[in-house]
């Protein structure tokens, strides 16, 4: 993983200011959605090797969750994005 | 005792005398002298015995690839094993010891096994010592693990400090030779911010190997350019993702005592923007029979301790090359007056110019050396047969491997180039350059035009205007170097592998026997597994494998480099964290109030919590707890509850957003208002509980466990930020703001109406209820809770962090006429194990709010809430999941323990018949006998069944029956007095 | 060739030239019955178990490196069964079982030394769950033995007793615990499944599955298709990639795990022990080097390399647990690329592909289970249902609520 990781909101800050929760591929489903839907979201991963979206929280920092685009074989990271703004379709 | 120092020459400070010892011989050596070469001067070349065969050894190279010169120095906290005796700076008191010899150096039983080499051939242990089955642990384990290993560590603590630091610059320069020295020049010039470091104690590298005049220019130029730093002594260890670098400074190694204030060493975490990679190359080793003797060393290191501590290797030096290295050293020992045998070359060229009075042959090899622990000759085999020289030394080289480590960290692999006849760096990575010898440059010419040029296309890249190279193109012109792997008609062992002891016969047995892949030779033999990662021995052992399967090097590929470059200690690594200080402490705003009023604290995370009160009289632990327990339920006790996690929740969206949050609903909460919650994960397992309390329509103030306040913060904002980031809600930890008490028992509303000054009697302030107070008549606010983990008539009362000692000192002094007593987390447990309370105990993450007997807090009419979907699943809802429940023993004299499992009466004690285990227990002071909650399957339709309460880990078998959960006041009149 | 004290010491007078190949080099055949994904520990146990045990020899494994390349060749060696859940018990005391026997039924020695595994407590807390988990080991017959303070540092006084800043309260022991020489697991599985026909093959990289009516036909190679009766996975971290090929996304994320080893020293630690308040645990190996590591690095990868911020970490917990060791000195760091569960607990199973087999999903922990998961692996594959110590490793216990969650952390795989 890099060992860096430039938070749009506090700049160039290093690692272990933040917390990794995993893929941000995912998108919860609706509430009636059928139970293979929701057993997806909960416990299947894609896991890819190579390009890779994952939900970063800079937890000692902004406490903004981020969306860091990442190369799981080469750790180079891509992008990083704040998940809201992201979302809502805002700049990050 | 054929090395000797030279009586002129050398860098070495003459006036001055170093006194040190070597296996508690006092010896003498000067200021410039490493302990390697001040034992050389001190006509002592065997220095060690290796790890199989304990064969004599002796000093092999003049840096930080050594593989035999590992001494133990210091003593007591300070013993440092293996420690390479080429990297120790001399100085005053250091107390140097050989290893692995016994009983001494000189004569080591351990020898023997020279005899029996021929069963102790690579992999041997893998083929016998099976039998009998149970032989391995109590006979041939323990023999083998007293044999191996090479020196001892102490067990004594480390009186010395350690310190970790960041850095950032534009161009790091790893290694100041003249590569280094030229690219940190030329960025230096340019402006740019530079670090610049060398594992060793004097800059110059190579250019102090040849007493180069342009030295000293150099370094006066670093003087007076205040953006380029120097970090002599400074290893870099590793390169890691986006252009970091560790680096470990040896700051107070070369002192005698070390000053308090200052850490021995010290880790930097290095951010480079550019760097470049100038840690030059490591001349190869030949291997032929007996290139281990003490006297046989390389023609480069022989050459660093003639010019740079005016060390001679002998008398009469034999002289094996493949390349112009040889030539140089020949010139420079003939320079100093030593004589050389002869120039042993295998090529059949030679070298052009050369113009010594050494006789150079070549077509030929050295394929002995003589001697035992000495050198006293060389076989040398030519077109015309063997021929013996004598000689007391031999100067040997293979050729030169740049030293490209650092960039093999981050996975790329090598690159065989047949001109260098040796593996480059792998082409062109982000940020980091290769400069000097460690690209491929043998001159140092090309190597200070090339650093300049590096320098100059790094800073480039960054952004800097056109810099200037600090060194004009010159004449790069080199040679193709000639591979040689091994020299064949050997008699003696020929040493690939010197520490490890792998000789070229263990590598054609490793192919032999299909164990021909590099990686699986390294692991079959060991090669290249030593203290020194096969610095020296890897390229030979490529060969040689080459050569034995009949592929080319590129084909047989490197194994894989891996930090750390050099072995880096656990000090450096661990810095100031160490012993008390090992992770931070928490104290609560009452902590002082607890220890004035004698609190036993306990570690609890981070934190120290007031565990009991204990009073003059009482002997256990026990006896403050019962007193604390039946003193609240009778009268009334304060406990300090700040380490709960506390949450200031805000915005339009607050209340819609904890109805997702939560499993049971709180959109409707009242103002003034507090409920318990239970927070799930999406998987439908409960992840924290707590109680939430509504200050305005927009203002919640939410508590967690002490385990996940933080845990629990993250949480909701991943939900607020991730998945529902339309909703307007924001959060604020407020735990550290917030002093916390809780005051129960049923003269708990008799004392805070006291300071209190709202009418907060049943009917004013009702259970649940949660209001901001006056305090003091009106000289402080407080937030007043009516909640009880207790069961008993309870509050809990919060103050601004700062006011907390006095507002607790308060209700300690208007409860002394009620009977109050301060009270820790252990009665605290108590009593919520006597209500039937969970904590984390029970919530093992395993647990569904139906295993708890929550299941009716469950929202049946939310649409959604986290964890909802996943807590319909079939295995989530089975009814027999152990569910809680409470259990007691038979005999009231009995006792159990918390974690003994539960079985159904008469069953037998298996895997298969256990039906649950204790969660938490205790003695309960009110009941008179131990209780405990448990989570036995299908509990709650159990109760009353007679159950054994197994505890075979101690021994301990409870006749107990399965009660409901609720030990004390079910009908909750207490709560609600 | 019967490898014993006599063969090395009659090969030794002749030279060691009398020694023949561990394995042979072959070529894939066309079709085998059964072919197995992946060359590491776990695939040469299936191989080994399929031919020796369920007679079914017509086997190639497949590896893409070298021969033991995966986390056999990169882990800390530890074998240990205290584990707490039913569905997992059973099956690491099974492999306990079979580690103890091992060396004689496979004739190599992987120096299986039962030299005990104790886990440090630091809290009540902790101590009760470890009562909980030793008394679950009781009940299946697993040895387990609770220590206090005092019987901890009888044992290893050099732990820190008096300056801690998590007080060293106990320690839960199982003495039959210990380590193994971790390649020569690899290699005697292999000699052993080579010599009853099975075909190693190295440098041979899948590269896709071939399926035909919904059933799997064979793999595209590097060496060309080969065609197969069963095709099984045991592609530890890389198993979301070679399931991929078939269309199956797993329940599986990959994360690295640095391991680490020291210079050699003399014997300083005779068993392995695991600091209960912070991420260490070390072993000495027979050579003198000791064995250590901490946590996963915690973010998804498929690089064999970790972050020196874990190393560090790393370094801290060990001298927090025992003061000297500042001057040891790391020697090599190292990572492998684990096959991170959604609940921390493997898979063993059938797959919705009908001779699609799936062994994945052991986190962490995958060495001590070798023989045990080429054991049961095997039994699945020869009989199309799960040995009876693994019932509950099924693929689709998410789907249906019935997690082994031995740490209760939910479906986040980096905090396994």
């Amino acid at each position: 993983m890099a060992s860096l990781i430039t938070c749009p909101h506090c700049g160039q800050r290093p690692k272990e200011e933040f917390t990794i929760k995993g893929d941000a591929g995912l998108t919860r489903p609706a509430p009636d959605a059928d139970a293979d839907v929701w057993y997806d979201y909960v416990y299947l991963r894609d896991n890819p090797k190579g390009l890779h979206k994952e939900y970063w929280h800079h937890s000692s920092g902004c406490r903004r969750w981020l969306i860091v685009e990442r190369d799981t074989v080469t750790h180079k990271v891509h992008s990083v994005a704040d998940a809201a703004l992201a979302e809502l379709g805002g700049a990050a | 005792m054929s090395s000797y120092r030279l009586s002129t020459g050398g860098q070495i400070d003459r006036a001055r005398s170093i006194k040190f010892s070597f296996d508690g011989k006092a010896l003498t050596g000067h200021p410039g002298d490493t302990l390697a070469s001040a034992l050389l001067a001190n006509g002592i070349q065997l220095v060690g015995r290796s790890f199989k065969y304990h064969r004599p050894r002796g000093i092999l190279t003049a840096g930080a690839a050594e593989p035999n010169a590992l001494v133990t120095t210091g003593t007591g906290g300070r013993t440092e094993a293996n420690t390479r005796a080429t990297m120790i700076e001399l100085h005053d008191e250091l107390n140097a010891r050989s290893q692995n010899r016994w009983p001494s150096l000189a004569f080591d039983i351990g020898a023997v096994n020279g005899l029996l080499s021929p069963f102790l051939s690579a992999g041997f242990y893998y083929k016998t010592f099976m039998w009998p089955a149970g032989f391995w642990e109590k006979v041939y384990e323990p023999l083998i693990r007293k044999a191996a290993g090479l020196g001892k560590a102490s067990y004594e603590a480390d009186p010395d400090s350690y310190e970790k630091c960041w850095a950032h610059c534009d161009l790091l320069v790893i290694g100041a030779g003249p590569a280094g020295l030229a690219a940190a020049l030329t960025a230096g010039r340019a402006g740019a911010r530079v670090l610049l470091a060398d594992e060793g104690f004097a800059f110059g590298g190579s250019l102090l190997t040849d007493g180069d005049a342009r030295l000293s220019a150099m370094l006066a130029e670093f003087e007076a350019l205040p953006n380029v730093q120097c970090l002599p002594r400074t290893t870099v260890i590793g390169w890691y993702d986006d252009n970091v670098f560790g680096a470990v400074e040896r700051v107070q190694k070369h002192v005698a005592e070390p000053d308090p204030r200052q850490p021995v060493e010290r880790l930097w975490r290095i951010i480079a923007k550019q760097a470049i990679l100038a840690s030059g190359a490591e001349e190869r080793p030949l291997v032929f029979g007996g290139n281990d003797i003490p006297g046989v060393m390389m023609a480069g290191a022989m050459r660093s301790y003639l010019n740079r501590q005016a060390v001679a290797p002998g008398k009469r030096v034999a002289v094996f090359t493949t390349n112009n290295a040889g030539y140089r050293t020949a010139a420079d020992l003939e320079a100093a007056g030593i004589e050389v045998a002869a120039i042993v070359d295998p090529r059949s060229e030679g070298e052009p110019g050369w113009n010594g009075k050494a006789k150079v042959l070549t077509n030929s090899c050295i394929v002995d050396a003589l001697g035992g622990k000495a050198v006293s000759g060389v076989s040398i085999a030519g077109a015309s047969g063997v021929q013996r020289l004598e000689a007391d030394a031999v100067a040997m080289s293979g050729g030169w491997s740049p030293v490209i480590h650092l960039a093999c960290h981050r996975g790329a692999k090598p690159v065989w180039s047949d001109t260098h006849a040796a593996f480059l760096a792998p082409e062109r990575q982000e940020g980091l350059l290769l400069a000097g010898s460690a690209a491929g440059l043998w001159s140092i010419e090309a190597c200070l035009n090339d650093g300049a040029r590096k320098a100059a296309e790094a800073l480039e890249a960054i952004g800097f205007a056109k810099v200037e190279p600090a060194f004009a193109e010159g004449d790069t012109a080199q040679r193709a170097a000639t591979p040689f792997w091994f020299a064949k008609g050997s008699k003696g062992k020929a040493f690939v592998d010197y520490q490890n002891d792998v000789n070229l016969k263990d590598l054609g047995l490793a192919v032999r026997e299909g164990y021909g892949d590099v990686e699986l030779a390294k692991r079959y033999t060991t090669n290249g597994m030593a203290t020194d990662q096969g610095k020296l021995s890897n390229i030979n052992a490529i060969g040689i494998l080459a050569e034995a399967r009949g592929v080319s090097p590129a084909e047989v590929g490197t194994t894989t480099f891996r930090p750390f470059y050099t072995p880096v200690s656990f000090g450096a690594l661990t810095g100031v964290s160490r012993g008390k200080h090992f992770q931070p402490v928490r104290k609560s705003p009452l902590h002082d109030w607890a220890s004035k009023n004698g609190a036993t604290f306990v570690e609890t995370g981070l934190w120290y919590r007031a565990a009991w009160f204990p009073r003059a009289g009482e002997t256990t632990w026990r006896d403050s707890v019962d007193r604390e327990v039946l003193n609240i339920r009778q009268n009334a006790g304060l406990c300090d509850v700040s380490t709960l996690g506390k949450i200031e929740i805000f915005g339009k969206d607050a209340a819609t957003f904890l109805d997702r949050v939560y499993c049971n609903g709180f959109a409707k909460l009242a103002v003034g208002k507090a409920r318990y919650g239970i927070m799930l994960r999406e998987d439908g397992m409960i992840y924290d509980d707590g109680t939430t309390s509504r200050f305005s329509d927009d203002h919640f103030f939410m508590t967690t466990t002490t385990a996940l306040a933080a845990g629990v913060l993250t949480h909701l904002e991943f939900c607020a930020q991730t998945l529902w980031p339309e909703l307007q809600v924001h959060f604020a930890s407020s735990t550290d703001q917030w002093a916390q008490m809780a005051v129960a028992g049923p003269k708990s509303r008799a004392i805070l109406s006291e300071i209190v000054e709202e009418d907060i009697s049943d009917l004013a302030f009702p259970f649940m209820s949660a209001r901001t107070v006056s305090l003091f008549g009106g000289k402080l606010e407080g937030r007043l809770f009516r909640i009880s983990f207790s069961g008993e008539l309870a509050y809990e009362l919060g103050v601004p962090a700062g006011y907390g000692e006095y507002v607790a000192d308060a209700i300690m002094q208007a409860g002394q006429k009620h009977g109050i007593c301060a009270y820790g987390a252990e009665a605290l447990g108590v009593m919520r194990i006597e209500k039937g309370h969970v904590t984390h105990a029970e919530i093992n993450g395993t647990v569904t709010p139906g295993d708890l007997g929550c299941g009716r807090m469950v929202s049946a009419t939310k649409p959604d809430f986290i964890g909802k979907a996943m807590l319909a699943r079939e295995g989530m809802q089975a009814p027999d999941r152990p569910r809680l429940v409470g259990v007691k023993p038979l005999d009231p004299k009995a006792r159990f323990r918390t974690g003994s499992h539960i079985l159904s009466d008469g069953a037998a004690a298996t895997l298969e018949n256990d039906q649950g285990y204790v969660t938490s227990s205790c003695f309960s002071p009110n009941l008179g006998h131990t209780i405990g909650l448990a989570l036995i399957k299908n509990g709650p339709e159990r109760i009353g069944e007679k159950v054994m309460i197994w505890n075979g880990l101690r021994n301990e078998f409870t006749d107990g029956v399965i009660c409901s959960p609720v030990f004390i006041d079910p009908e909750n009149e207490k709560l609600h007095a | 060739m019967r490898y014993s004290a006599l063969s090395v010491f009659l090969n030794g007078l002749r030279g060691n030239k009398g020694w023949a190949p561990a394995w042979r080099q072959p070529q894939p055949k066309p079709h085998y019955d059964v072919i197995i994904v992946g060359g590491g520990g776990h695939g040469l146990s299936t191989a080994y178990y399929l031919a020796k045990t369920f007679g079914i020899t017509n086997v190639a494994v497949l590896e893409k490196g070298y021969l033991g390349s995966g986390n056999i060749g990169r882990n800390t060696t530890i074998i240990r069964s205290n584990y707490l859940l039913p569905g997992n018990n059973p099956f690491y005391e099974l492999s306990m079982k079979l580690w103890e026997g091992l060396e004689q039924d496979f004739n190599f020695n992987a120096m299986v030394s039962q030299r005990g595994v104790l886990n440090l407590f630091h809290s009540d807390a902790q101590r009760d769950a470890y009562t909980r988990r030793g008394n679950a080991m009781r009940l299946h017959g697993v040895d387990a033995e609770l220590l206090d303070r005092k019987a901890v540092q009888a044992k290893l006084p050099f732990l820190d007793y008096d300056n801690a800043r998590f007080p060293i309260m106990g320690g839960l022991l199982q003495p039959r615990g210990g380590t193994v020489r971790h390649d020569a697991v690899a290699w005697g599985y292999a000699r052993g499944a080579d010599s009853r026909g099975v075909d190693i093959i190295t440098h041979c990289e899948v590269t896709g599955i071939r399926r035909e009516n919904g059933r799997v036909v064979g793999v595209e190679t590097t060496k060309g298709f080969i065609g197969c009766g069963k095709l099984a996975l045991a592609a530890a971290g890389n198993s979301t990639v070679v399931a991929d090929m078939a269309g199956l996304r797993l329940p599986i994320e990959s994360h690295v795990l640095q391991a680490f080893v020291s210079e050699g020293l003399k014997p300083f630690i005779d068993c392995v022990v695991t600091f209960g308040a912070g991420h260490f645990y070390v072993s000495q190996s027979d050579k003198g080097g000791l064995v250590f590591g901490g946590d996963i690095d915690g973010y998804n990868s498929y690089a064999q390399r970790g972050n020196l911020a874990t190393v560090e970490h790393v370094a801290e917990a060990g001298v927090a647990m025992i003061p000297s060791l500042t001057r040891v000195r790391y020697l090599r760091t190292w990572g492998g690329i684990m096959d991170m569960s959604m609940d921390g607990s493997p898979i063993i199973d059938r797959t919705p592909i009908d001779n699609l087999y799936l062994n994945a999903g052991w986190c962490y922990g995958g060495f001590k289970a070798t023989p045990a998961s080429g054991y049961c692996y095997a039994h699945l594959i020869a009989r199309n249902e799960p040995h009876e110590t693994a019932t509950q490793m099924r693929l689709d216990r998410f789907a249906r609520g019935y997690q082994m969650d031995e740490k209760g952390v939910g479906a986040q795989p980096n905090l396994h």
